[in-house]
C-alpha cells in the first residue's frame, strides 16, 4: 500500500497543491454531507443572494445518504454515493472556495476544469465500504434541511477518513489514466 | 397439504432482511481475497482491502455493509402441497420487509417513480414466484442497490448475432458501466427465453455461488472467456484502474423463439447480498 497522506480540514490551497492522482489520504476534521436535493437548495439560496447553511470556503463536501443510526450511535452506515449527479452544482461551489468533494465514480469535464481553475480536488471513497467509514465518523449533527431525511445537510467530524485522490489541481483524472494503464489486449 | 403460518414467513423474512444486509457471503469474501493476491494496482489493492475489512466490521457489529440497503427482491419456490394459512404469501413477505427494514435500521430507498415520494418502509418488494412440486417453501432474498441495478441492460439480438453478439453486448455493458456499479462486480447474464424471462435468468444467475460454473461446458467456457476479457478492460476496483473489474461471470440460459435471441445483463456490485430459507 502506498504512503498515506494525512489531511486536516478546513483545507488550505497549500494542503491540496501537492496532492496527485492515486495518492491515498486520511482526512481528519469537520466535513459537510450533502447530496442531490441539498445541493439544489443550496444553489437556489446562493442564487437569491442569501447565505447558504454553511460557508463552503476551505471546506469538504461528502456525498452520502446514510442508514438510520442505531440507538446510541452518531450515524448509520455511510458510504459514498455517485458523484456525477452533483456535477451541475459543483463548479459553482468550487468558485466559492470549496476545496474538496468526496464521492464515488467519475466526474464530468466541467467539474475537472473547475477544479483546475479554482484549485480543488476530488476524492474517491470506497463505494460499499459504509460500515468501515461509519466507524471513522465521530460526530454528526444535522445543520439544515432536516425535512430531507437521509439527504439533510450534516456537519460531521471524521478521524482518518480513507479516500483516494481521483482528480488533482492539474486536471489529471485517475479513472481514465488508471484504465489506460491496466488495459490489456486479448485477441478475439 | 402442509400448512405454513403466514406469521412464520413474516418472521423469517424480517430476519433475512437484516442478515443479508450485514453478512457478506463467504463465497464473495473468498473471491475478494483471491483478487487481492492477483491485483497489481496499489490503489486497487487498497480498495479491495477496505471492502474485506468493511465486511468484517459489518458482520461483527450487525451494521449494513452498504448504506444502500437496496430494493427488496425475492425469488420464491412454492411447493404445490403447501398451504399458507392466516394470510397471503404476498402480504407475509411485504410485512417482513417492513419489519426488517425498521428493526434493522436499514435505509428506506423506495419511492414513486415521478413524484419521488418515499414509501417510507422500503415496500413494495418485488416477488418472483415459481410453482414447483413438493411440500416446501423456499424464499431467497436479494437486496439490490441502485448503483449496480442502474447499469444493467437488455438487448433483443438477432439470431445471426450468435455467441459473438452475446459476448460483445456483455462487454459493452460492463465497459459503459465503468466505475458506477462499484467494481469489482459480478456479471449475471440471461440468454434466451422472452424479453422478461431473460432478465429473470440474469437475476437468477447472480444468485449462484460466486465463481460456480454453468453445467454446460460450452457456456462454462464462455463465462471464463468473458471474465478474462472484462478484467482486461482495465476498469479495476472502484474504476480507478486495475485487473479486478469482475469477480465472476454467470450465464443462465433458456430456449428462445426461432426469431429471437434475448440477452439480459444484470450487474451486481461487490455487496452481493443474499440469504435463503427453506420452510
Ligand atoms: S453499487 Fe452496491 S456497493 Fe455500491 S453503493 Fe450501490 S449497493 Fe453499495
Amino acid at each position: 500500500m502506498s504512503n498515506v497522506i494525512k489531511l486536516k480540514t478546513p483545507l488550505q490551497v497549500s494542503d491540496i497543491e501537492a496532492l496527485r492522482i492515486g495518492d491515498i489520504v486520511h482526512i481528519t476534521g469537520t466535513v459537510y454531507t450533502a447530496r442531490d436535493a441539498a445541493h439544489k437548495r443550496m444553489i437556489d439560496t446562493i442564487d437569491r443572494g442569501e447565505t447558504p447553511p454553511f460557508d463552503v470556503k476551505g471546506q469538504v463536501i461528502y456525498y452520502v445518504g446514510p442508514t438510520p443510526p442505531k440507538p446510541g450511535k452518531v450515524i448509520g452506515s455511510a458510504g459514498p454515493t455517485t458523484s456525477y449527479r452533483m456535477d451541475p452544482y459543483t463548479p459553482r461551489l468550487l468558485d466559492l472556495g470549496l476545496r474538496a468533494t468526496i464521492g464515488k465514480g467519475q466526474r464530468g469535464k466541467d467539474v475537472i476544469e473547475a477544479m483546475k481553475e479554482f484549485k480543488g480536488v476530488y476524492l474517491v471513497a470506497v463505494g460499499g465500504a459504509a460500515a468501515l467509514i461509519s466507524k471513522r465518523i465521530k460526530e454528526a449533527e444535522i445543520i439544515a434541511y432536516e425535512d430531507l431525511g437521509p439527504e439533510a445537510i450534516r456537519r460531521i467530524y471524521v478521524e482518518d477518513f480513507p479516500a483516494i485522490v481521483a482528480n488533482d489541481i492539474l486536471g489529471e483524472d485517475l479513472f481514465s489514466q488508471g484504465k489506460e494503464k491496466y488495459k490489456t489486449q486479448i485477441p478475439r | 397439504m402442509r400448512r405454513i403460518e403466514s406469521a412464520e414467513i413474516t418472521e423469517q423474512v424480517k430476519t433475512m432482511c437484516i442478515q443479508a444486509n450485514t453478512e457478506l457471503g463467504k463465497d464473495v469474501v473468498d473471491k475478494l481475497e483471491d483478487a487481492l493476491k492477483k491485483e497489481t494496482s496499489p490503489v486497487g489493492c487498497d480498495v479491495i482491502s477496505q471492502i474485506i475489512e468493511n465486511a468484517d466490521i459489518a458482520r461483527d457489529e450487525t451494521l449494513p455493509m452498504c448504506q444502500d440497503t437496496g430494493f427488496a427482491v425475492f425469488l420464491v419456490e412454492l411447493g404445490s402441497n403447501v398451504e399458507i394459512v392466516n394470510g397471503s404469501l404476498e402480504n407475509a413477505i411485504q410485512e417482513g420487509v417492513r419489519a426488517g427494514y425498521r428493526e434493522g435500521y436499514l435505509r428506506k430507498s423506495i419511492c414513486d417513480p415521478l413524484s419521488r415520494e418515499n414509501t417510507g418502509d422500503n415496500t413494495p418488494a418485488v416477488i418472483h414466484v415459481k410453482l414447483i412440486e413438493g411440500d416446501k417453501l423456499k424464499i431467497v432474498f436479494a437486496p439490490k442497490g441502485g448503483g449496480s441495478e442502474n447499469m444493467s441492460r437488455i438487448a433483443m439480438l438477432k439470431p445471426a448475432d450468435g455467441l459473438t453478439g452475446i459476448k460483445d453486448f456483455v462487454i459493452e455493458t460492463v465497459e459503459r458501466a465503468g466505475a458506477n456499479p462499484c467494481p469489482p462486480i459480478i456479471v449475471g447474464v440471461g440468454v434466451g427465453g422472452t424479453f422478461e424471462k431473460s432478465a429473470i435468468l440474469a437475476k437468477e444467475a447472480l444468485l449462484r455461488p460466486v465463481g460456480s460454473k454453468n453445467p454446460n461446458p460450452r457456456w462454462a467456457e464462455t463465462e471464463e472467456d468473458l471474465l478474462k476479457r472484462i478484467n482486461a478492460l482495465g476498469i479495476g476496483p472502484m474504476g480507478l484502474g486495475g485487473r479486478t473489474t469482475a469477480l465472476a461471470v454467470h450465464i443462465n440460459t433458456h430456449p428462445c423463439h426461432i426469431a429471437s435471441l434475448p440477452v439480459a445483463v444484470n450487474i451486481q456490485c461487490h455487496a452481493a447480498r443474499h440469504k435463503e430459507v427453506v420452510l
